[in-house]
This record gives C-alpha cells, sequence and structure tokens, in this order.
C-alpha cells in the first residue's frame, strides 16, 4: 500500500478535535440558532413584561398579599424560556437521528462517546453563557421597572440570577440526553416537558399527603428550590435542590451515553 | 484491505447476515453483489462500525474500523445519501466531519469540486436531489483520501453522465493501491467497473470470484449456428456430450463442442455455415443463475429439516 502515500497529514480523532466539529454543527443549522434566540426573547420579554406589572394594584387582593418577590418576577420569563432550551437540547441530538447525520457522525467517530460529550460541551458553554447574559438582563432591566427594586446584593439574587442560566442549560442537557435515549424529535420534548411541567402538578394531585416530601425531589420543584430566593414550605435548600437536579442530569446523560455506545445506529 | 471473518448479524430470529467470510484487496476494484435484502447494506454497515455483529468479524487493515485512532483515513465510506442533516449546507457538512480528524479546510474545496458540487456547496441539503446527494456521500467518503472506500449503491440516482463519473472514480481509485468495495444489485454496473466479485444471497456467500471466472463458472458457452444444410450438420455434431438445440429454421445451437471443431465439422463434410457465433452468457444471465442456484439450494436445507 505504499503506492498510495497519502498527501494529507494523519491526525487522530480527539475530543478537542470533536468539540470543533460539534461547535461547526451547532452553529449552521438554522433552527438551533432560531431557538436560541427565542429562548432569550422569551427569558428576557417576559421577564420585562412581569416586572412592568409588578406590585400594580388594579388586582385588589387583600391587603397584605402584596407581591414580595421582584427578583423572581423579573425572571419569569424562565418558565418560558425552558421550553426554548429544552427543545434546543432534544434538537440537537434527536434532530441527529431524524436526518440520519448520526450516520455520518459516528462514521466520522466510531467511538462514538466524544461525539456526546462534546455535544454537551458546546451545548452547555453556549446556553450557560447565553441564559446568563439574557437572565442577567432580565434582572437588571426588571428591576429598574419595579419600584424599590432588588439589587445583586441582596441576598439569594445573585444566586437566582446565576440559577436561572444554570437551569436552562440542565433542561437543555435533560433534553440532549432525552432524544439521544428516544431518537425522536416530538417523544423527547413531549417527554421533556411532560417531566418539566405536569408531573409535579400531577404528583400534588395524586400522591398521598403523607407521601408528600417526595414531591419536593422532582426535577422542576429541585430546580425552583435551587432558584428561589427564598425557600417556601415543602421545598429543599438551595444546594439540596442543585444536587438532585444535577442528579437527574447525570442519570438521563448516563443512559444515553450507554445507549449511544451500545445500540446499532 | 478489508478482512470479514464468520460475520453473522440476526435481528431477532432474523438472520440477515450469516456467517460470511471473505477478503477484499487493495489495487482492484471489488463488486458486492446481491438481490436486494441480501445483506450487503448490513454487511458495509457492521464493516464501518455503525452495526455490532452478532459474531463473527469485520477488519479494515487489520482492526475493526473503529478501534484506529484515526478511522476517516482509514476508510472512508457512503452507505446512504440520507446520512446528512438537511437543514445544513453541504460545505458546512464536510467541515463538520473535516474537523473531528483535523482535514484542513483547503480538503474540504477539494473533495467539493472533486464531486461537481462547487455551485450548490453553499446551498442546504435539504433541497438536494438524490444525485446532488449521493456527491456529497461521496465527498464526505473521500474526504481524508482514506485508504478503503466503501460505496453502497453509489449510481443511484446519477444521471449517465454521473455514473460514467463514478465508474471512472473507482478505477483511478483502484489504480492508486486503494481497496475499492462496491455494492449493486445490477451485474451490468459491475461488468464493466469490478474486476472482482463477492455474492451473497439471503446473507451468504454464493461466490467469490474474478468477473471473467463467474461468467465462465456460471454457465457453459454456446455456438449458434446458422447453415442452408441444417439438417446435414444436426447429424454431424450430434453426439454423446453435446447438445443441440433448434432455434429456427436453419438455426440451432451447440453446446458442448467448440467453433473450431464444428466448423471443421462442417468444411469435412462440405457444408456451407452462414452464421458460427460463440455466445457467452451475459453477467446478468451469470447472476440469475447463480442465485437461482442459491434458492434451490435454500429450499432443499428447508426440505430436509423436515
Amino acid at each position: 500500500m505504499t503506492a498510495a502515500a497519502l498527501s494529507l497529514p494523519r491526525k487522530r480523532v480527539s475530543l478537542p478535535r470533536v468539540v470543533k466539529s460539534e461547535w461547526i454543527k451547532f452553529w449552521t443549522v438554522r433552527s438551533t440558532v432560531i431557538t436560541l434566540g427565542v429562548a432569550v426573547l422569551l427569558l428576557v420579554g417576559f421577564g420585562l413584561l412581569a416586572s412592568s406589572l409588578y406590585g400594580t394594584p388594579s388586582q385588589g387582593g387583600p391587603p397584605g398579599n402584596e407581591p414580595t418577590d421582584p427578583v423572581g418576577a423579573s425572571l419569569t420569563g424562565t418558565n418560558f424560556a425552558q421550553l426554548a432550551f429544552g427543545t434546543l437540547g432534544v434538537l440537537l441530538m434527536a434532530g441527529e437521528y431524524s436526518t440520519g447525520m448520526i450516520r455520518s457522525s459516528m462514521t466520522a467517530v466510531p467511538k462514538r462517546l466524544p461525539v456526546l460529550w462534546a455535544k454537551v460541551a458546546v451545548f452547555t458553554t453556549v446556553v450557560f453563557a447565553v441564559a446568563l447574559a439574557a437572565s442577567a438582563a432580565a434582572f437588571t432591566f426588571g428591576q429598574m421597572l419595579i419600584e424599590d427594586g432588588a439589587s445583586w446584593s441582596d441576598p439569594g439574587a445573585a444566586r437566582a440570577v446565576i440559577g436561572t442560566a444554570v437551569v436552562m442549560a440542565g433542561v437543555g442537557l435533560l433534553g440532549m440526553g432525552l432524544g439521544a435515549l428516544m431518537r425522536s424529535t416530538p417523544g423527547a420534548i413531549t417527554t421533556l416537558f411532560g417531566v418539566m411541567f405536569l408531573l409535579a402538578m400531577v404528583a400534588a394531585l395524586l400522591i398521598p399527603d403523607s407521601w408528600g416530601d417526595v414531591v419536593q425531589y422532582l426535577p422542576s420543584n429541585a430546580a425552583d428550590a435551587f432558584t428561589a430566593v427564598e425557600q417556601g414550605e415543602g421545598m429543599l435548600s438551595p444546594g439540596a435542590g442543585l444536587a438532585v437536579f444535577t442528579g437527574y442530569i447525570v442519570a438521563v446523560l448516563g443512559a444515553a451515553a450507554w445507549r449511544v455506545k451500545r445500540s446499532d445506529v | 484491505m478489508i478482512e470479514v471473518h464468520e460475520l453473522t448479524k440476526r435481528y431477532g430470529d432474523k438472520t440477515a447476515v450469516d456467517g460470511l467470510t471473505f477478503t477484499v484487496k487493495p489495487g482492484v476494484v471489488t463488486g458486492f453483489l446481491g438481490p436486494n435484502g441480501s445483506g450487503k447494506s448490513t454487511t458495509m454497515r457492521m464493516l464501518l462500525g455503525l452495526d455490532a455483529p452478532t459474531s463473527g468479524t469485520a477488519t479494515v487493515n487489520g482492526r475493526p474500523y473503529a478501534e484506529h485512532p484515526d478511522p476517516m483515513f482509514q476508510a472512508g465510506a457512503l452507505l446512504d445519501a440520507k446520512a446528512v442533516h438537511t437543514g445544513r449546507t453541504a460545505y458546512h457538512h464536510l467541515l463538520a466531519l473535516a474537523a473531528t480528524t483535523g482535514v484542513p479546510k483547503s480538503r474540504v474545496g477539494e473533495v467539493i469540486d472533486l464531486v461537481g458540487l462547487h455551485e450548490v456547496a453553499r446551498k442546504r441539503v435539504g433541497g438536494f436531489s438524490l444525485g446532488m446527494g449521493q456527491r456529497l456521500g461521496i465527498a464526505s467518503a473521500l474526504l481524508a483520501d482514506p485508504e478503503v472506500v466503501v460505496l453502497d449503491e453509489p449510481t443511484n440516482g446519477l444521471d449517465p453522465e454521473g455514473v460514467l463519473w463514478i465508474r471512472n472514480l473507482m478505477r483511478d481509485l483502484a489504480s492508486r493501491g486503494r481497496t475499492v468495495f462496491v455494492s449493486s444489485h445490477l451485474m451490468s454496473e459491475m461488468a464493466l467497473t469490478a474486476e472482482h466479485l463477492i455474492v451473497i444471497g439471503k446473507g451468504r456467500l454464493i461466490a467469490d470470484v474474478s468477473v471473467s471466472g463467474f461468467i465462465e463458472s456460471a454457465s457453459n458457452e454456446s455456438i449458434r449456428v446458422r447453415s442452408p444444410h441444417a439438417n446435414e450438420l444436426h447429424d454431424l455434431v450430434a453426439g454423446p456430450g453435446t447438445t443441440v438445440l433448434s432455434v429456427d429454421r436453419g438455426l440451432f445451437e451447440v453446446t458442448g463442442l467448440s467453433a473450431e471443431e464444428i466448423g471443421d465439422r462442417a468444411a469435412a463434410a462440405g457444408i456451407a455455415l452462414h452464421e458460427l457465433t460463440v455466445i457467452r452468457p451475459s453477467l446478468e444471465e451469470a447472476f440469475m443463475e447463480l442465485t437461482r442456484d442459491a434458492v434451490e439450494y435454500q429450499s432443499a436445507t428447508i426440505g430436509e429439516a423436515r
């Protein structure tokens, strides 16, 4: 085979090279970039909307029921933005399976797992940075709209803002994991939203009171506990909330890794 | 070099690939033939590490594909033209694949020019025709100028100009010492391109032969004889070991005698010949004959099992 001397320098597949490849992939599909933009709009837009309505007395509620969480108000967009960040995570992984791209990806990197870890790295970096900028903007400008608004130095404020970015990236990672497990965009999106939005409600209805503690360990409630300025009743501490939420991410990504490595593509 | 040993793939109780063993050598184009559903694509997918074999091994240059530190330099494959994200441009698709193993950007431009996608390289792949998709697949296969090139039905969806281009490309790769392994269900296509053939049916190896050897082994040649004195000539050539088949008035086909023998006997008897043609079976006919044998073999084993 000496006759077939190569003019190209032979280089190995390495994690940094796969990360570079995933970086290119991330930015060269229109749908992912649009989803990212929509997420930012939702996070900032709803935050500013809720802030501008904050403390408006027109609701005519009973006295003593005034809103007490200006930080939370400016981060109201979290609930909507996690739909978009979650979808982005699902698209990144399930999109490879639904289009067939995964066969090219796994032929280029037949050890397979570097593809998953590189996607996790690129996604986490981009989404955390973008979500942090968006939640910081929502907080900063939101508080300007609120009379006696909170400041960065208020207890729990910085944690809420940074925590929001952590949760946004986390929900996206759950979406990525589900995308790899289910290999279907609609299936993974439905499951993700079911878990993040419906599960806590259904659990509150169905689980007997004596089991009430279980509800606080659900992913959505654990994430809320981490970002809440003040811990309500039946809520984990911020640290415990983060630990539980991270646990779910690790478990889902672990299962995804097993499936990516073991299953035929 | 591709080495496949006792390769088997089962899906539930269905066996797609059944104990295949063969070797594909560098420097020639090797055709991989079989009817649809005979296990060609599954074999190629196992070769590239996309599917795990139930048992047996498939290696590329001495190792399973996935165990090479530089897999894209070892082998490049076009397995299906749909292995692309439809929302990405051809250029970015290739750029992302190239990045995984440090292939420079300049090489991406080279392969785009090589496959003739220059004008559409910046368009999104979703709008590509099947032929353009095939060209993009070939571009990704050749990205790292690999030693082994595996192509699954590369001429699908290509126009005649594209088919000719693929044919020349494969010959050129083989002449540069590459291992070229190409599947097809069209014998006529392989006759023009391949030097060696691996034929499978129902997941099993039917033949591992050179193209010329394949034709010889599959069917005997026959001689077409046309003469105004057919009846007299008929008596001259008939005998043990020969078969004479009348086709038309004054026209018959002989198997078991060479054209020279028939011509000499006719000349000795003073019989005029208007035609004496050696008929070699086409590759397509040889293929039909071989796969028919495979089917017969299959039904025989079912009968024994009962």
